[in-house]
Parts: structure tokens; sequence; C-alpha cells
């Protein structure tokens, strides 16, 4: 698990907006492992999203460099699955048709690993379900399928459970993970949940806002499944909380001597 | 759906999708019955007219050249159709309507498209097109027929242009309507640029593609009807010139009717396309 997988080199973002030039991240550096879950967690308006942006190859208007497997990042491409804080399913598709996108379900292979997905993502029973009959967390796991059809080497997910209630959101989490001991999904998650990061990563990465910079990299050593009540996970969640939190009472401070 | 998620979590069988078809067998019934009674509701106005329309021409109060009998419509219907003549100019009609309709809704289709895809190709070719959209159609037919002349070829093309426009303004609204979210979505995928045409933008523009489809078609039919009463020596436009000039009322009513119930199938072909293609929308029942 040390072989380095992807590359975020130097990487900065400037948002130009009516002449003023705000820089969203500010020579970010950090290197992604094979099999590896790495969160990156940090305040609104920090740059993770846009870091994922940057990393999919949504977003190309960058200093620096991003490597997947020592090539550099041009344009978006199947090698990076991104799942959107929304699920983005074609409303027009139904499950198993969506998954396939704009692949043939006719081709006995495509047939064949949809109906693999469908039984990972546990959605048997709704393969001819439209996207409006599927609750949040169904259509996110649909999302989440439709991305590992194309054998991704990496899987970018942008607060994918953001929007979902906190019973559907850990149970989407312990999904995920039955993914990663299914497939060694080597994946980038953009979260704003502290639980959630300290729950499926191996590594955290707290940002910092305005610009954008790595405040701290917490590595989660505990063993999977982990227990959200344990002394060790309360310990780590602190640890980034405290990291989290530290940066408040700075930027207070900055603006009471200005 | 209460909590679906859990169930499927567990890998138990979502109830509430075997259920469906017990509970909505019972509604069908009902909706059945329901439909039944609007029908009955809905043709009691017509009949009662008919009634007594018959009841009045039997009593010779009004001029029978004027307002034929329903029966003997009904009569002239029967013959005309055991002569073939009917199916005669029927058959022209719906041909030069198609022929029209098909050359100019599927032009109007193919720009919709471009237009909504390429800004650049709307800037060059959308103002043209407004400009024209709004000259009558009626103050265009002279010049048709001065370079066409009174055969085939004018007909088809002032329906063609008549239908053009619905499908060009609905599809362009259509494109420009879809969530821009799932172009990002297409990108990462992968798509082709003809997959993002025929995947993305068509099916997400059909709502709108299938409304302009109706109108284009209906338009159709109202130039065909002009088309074809300035001058032609078959079609239903002209049975109806043709039996005014020779006060046979019967059949100019027969016309009248024939637009109307060919109007009204066409249109429900369109509706049953609508129920088929867009059943995956979520506001979708009217």
């Amino acid at each position: 698990m040390s072989t380095a997988l992807l590359e975020i080199v130097d990487v900065s973002k400037t948002f130009r907006s009516a002449g003023d030039a705000v820089p969203v991240l500010d020579r970010l550096k950090l290197t992604v492992n094979q099999g590896e879950i790495v969160s990156i967690i940090g305040p609104s308006g920090c740059g993770k999203s846009t870091l994922l942006k940057i990393v999919a190859g949504l977003d190309i208007d960058i200093e620096g460099r991003v490597l997947l497997e020592g090539e550099p990042v041009k344009k978006p491409s199947q090698e990076k699955g991104f799942i959107f804080q929304e699920h983005r399913l074609f409303p027009w598709l139904t499950v198993e048709r969506n998954i396939a996108a704009d692949l043939s379900l006719r081709k006995p292979d495509v047939r064949r690993k949809v109906d693999e997905l469908i039984k990972l993502v546990k959605l048997q029973g709704f393969e001819k379900a439209y996207p409006k009959q599927l609750s949040g967390g169904m259509s996110q796991r649909v999302a989440i399928a439709r991305a590992l059809l194309r054998n991704p080497k990496v899987l970018l997910l942008d607060e994918p459970f953001g929007a979902l209630d906190a019973f559907t959101r850990s149970h989407m989490q312990e999904a995920l993970l039955d993914i990663w001991r299914e497939n060694r999904t080597t994946m980038l998650f953009v979260t704003h949940d502290i639980d959630e990061a300290v729950f499926l990563s191996h590594r955290v990465i707290v940002l910092d806002a305005r610009p954008g910079r790595i405040k701290t990299i917490v590595p989660i050593d505990l063993p999977f499944p982990r227990k959200r009540t344990g002394a060790a996970f309360q310990e780590l969640r602190t640890l980034i909380l405290r990291a989290l939190e530290h940066e408040e009472p700075e930027n207070g401070s900055v603006s009471y001597t200005i | 759906m209460s909590n679906p998620t859990t169930e499927a979590l567990k890998g138990v069988a979502p109830s509430q999708v075997t259920a469906k078809p017990i509970a909505s067998n019972h509604t069908t019934r009902k909706k059945g019955d329901f439909k039944g009674r609007k029908f009955l509701l809905g043709s009691l106005l017509p009949l009662i007219i008919l009634g007594s329309w018959q009841y009045v021409s039997g009593t010779g109060i009004v001029d029978p050249m004027l307002f034929p009998a329903p029966s003997s419509i009904i009569k002239e219907f029967y013959e005309m159709v055991v002569s073939g003549e009917l199916f005669r100019h029927l058959e022209i009609s719906v041909l030069r309507a198609l022929l029209g309709f098909l050359l100019g809704g599927s032009l109007g289709l193919l720009f919709g498209l471009a237009v909504g895809m390429f800004s650049k190709f709307e800037e060059l070719v959308d103002p043209t097109v407004q400009m024209i959209r709004t000259v009558p159609l009626l103050a265009i037919t002279p010049l048709f027929i001065l370079w066409f002349g009174f055969g085939e070829t004018s007909k088809i093309l002032l329906i063609a242009l008549g239908s053009f426009f619905p499908l060009y303004v609905n599809t362009f609204l259509g494109v420009r309507n879809v969530d821009s979210k799932l172009f990002d979505v297409a990108r990462v995928l992968e798509f082709k640029r003809v997959n993002q045409m025929l995947r993305l933008v068509l099916p997400a523009a059909m709502p709108n593609v299938l409304l302009g489809l109706r109108l284009s078609i209906s338009i159709a039919w109202l130039v065909l009807v002009v088309a074809e009463l300035m001058g032609a020596d078959r079609g239903i436009g002209y049975l109806i010139q043709d039996a005014r000039s020779f006060m046979r009322t019967e059949v100019v009513f027969i016309g009248i009717i024939l637009f109307a119930a060919v109007g009204k199938l066409t249109d429900s072909l369109v509706r049953v396309l609508e129920r088929r293609l867009l059943k995956w929308r979520d506001s979708y029942r009217g």
C-alpha cells in the first residue's frame, strides 16, 4: 500500500471575479497511495471541492500538476470516477441503464458487470426502477455503481452523503467500506463530517481556509470495522476537531488587531 | 417510500415493488368506472344537439340545403365510402400533410438541436428564423404559388414551413433547459459527441420536443386546409370547396368532420407516445 497512485504537486488555484484575485488553493502537496482512502476535511470555502474538481480534470485552469500513475491529468476520464454531492442520475433511465449509461446492456460483459455491481451496492429488485422511485441513499449507490463499472483508478467523492439523514449516511459509509474491501478502490473523499472522515479513511487531511493549505494530516490507524463509540475513535475525533477549531480564535484575533 | 434503503441493505426483497400491482388493480377498476361515466357525460351534449338537429330538420323549419339532417349526412358519408371517393381524397390529404410535416418537422428538430447546442450557430441562424416566424403564413402563400405553381410542391413546402417553427422553437427551448450538471457527468463518463446528443440532450429535451411535435402536427393540418382550399384537384380541402360550389352541404360537413377526426387521431397518437417516452418524469401524472 505504499505505491503512489495520485500525486498533487504544488497546486494553486485562484478565482478571479470582478478584477479581484481570490486565492483558493495555495501550493497544495499531497500523495495518495494505491488502495488508500484519504479524506479531506475543512471549513466551507476552503477549496476542498475545488481540489477534487482539479483532480478529476474538470478544472484545469491551475498552477502546479496533478499526476495519476505518473501521467498528468488534463481532462475528465473514466479513470477518475466522480461521485457528486447530488446523485446526478439520468432521470429517464432505469437503475440498470443508468449504471450502463452510454454502454449497451446487450453486450454480455456489460450485462454481467452491471448485475454484479447491482449486487455489490445491494439494489437487487430495483433494476427497472426510475430515479424518481428511489430514496437519496439508493440513488447515490446507483451513482457509485455507475462510476465503478468503468474500473476507475481512483474514486473521487464530493460530500456524497452530505444530503442524507444520519441513519442512511452511516449505512452508506458501511456500504462504501464493503466496496473498498471487495475492490480495494483508491478513494479521495471530501467531507465536512469529522465522524465520517475518521470512520472511513486511512488518513484525514485537515485543510485551512483562504487560501486552502494543508494544516495537518492525521493518520487513522484503527482496524476496520471501526467502532464510533470506541475511546481511540473519540480521541482521533477530538484531535481533528481541535485542528479545525484552532483556526477560529486565530482568525478572530487577526480581525481584532486590524 | 418510508425507508427502502434499510430494506435493500438487508437484502430483503423490496416490498413496495411487489405490493404495487395488487394495490393498483383495485384503483384501475375504479378508474375505469369513472372513465366510463366521464365518457357518457361528455357525449351527452353532442347527442342532444344531434337529436334536436335531426328533429328540427324533419319539421321543415330550416332549409335542408344549409342544414342537412344528420341522417342524410350519414347516408352521403356511407355512399362516399362505398364508392371509394372519400378514401381517394383522404389519401392525398394525409400524404401531403405527412410529407410536409416530415420535411419541416425533422428540419425543425435538427435546427433546434443544433441551435440549442452551439451558441455560435444560434447567433448565426436564430435571428433570421425568428424574423421569418413572425410573418403570417397566409401572406407567404401567394408567393409560394407564384414560385412553385399549384402543384404538390407548393403545398408540401407550405406545410413544411408551417410545421418547422413549433418543433424548432420547442426543441431549442428543451435543449437550453437541460440540467448543466448532467453535462459534467457526461464529461466524467467520457460520452462520445454522438452519445452526448442521443443519450443526454435528446432525452432531456424530450418533453419539449413532444410538445413541439403536437403543435407542428396541428399546424400541418391547418396549412393543409389553406393549401387545398386555394387550389387543388383532390384532397379533403378540395372536396369541401367543390361541394360548396355545388351546394352539396352534406359533403361540406363530411369534410369538416373528417378533418376533426384525423386531427384528434394524430393528437391521441402523440399522447400515447408521450405516455411511453415520458414515464420517467416525476411531474408527469396529469
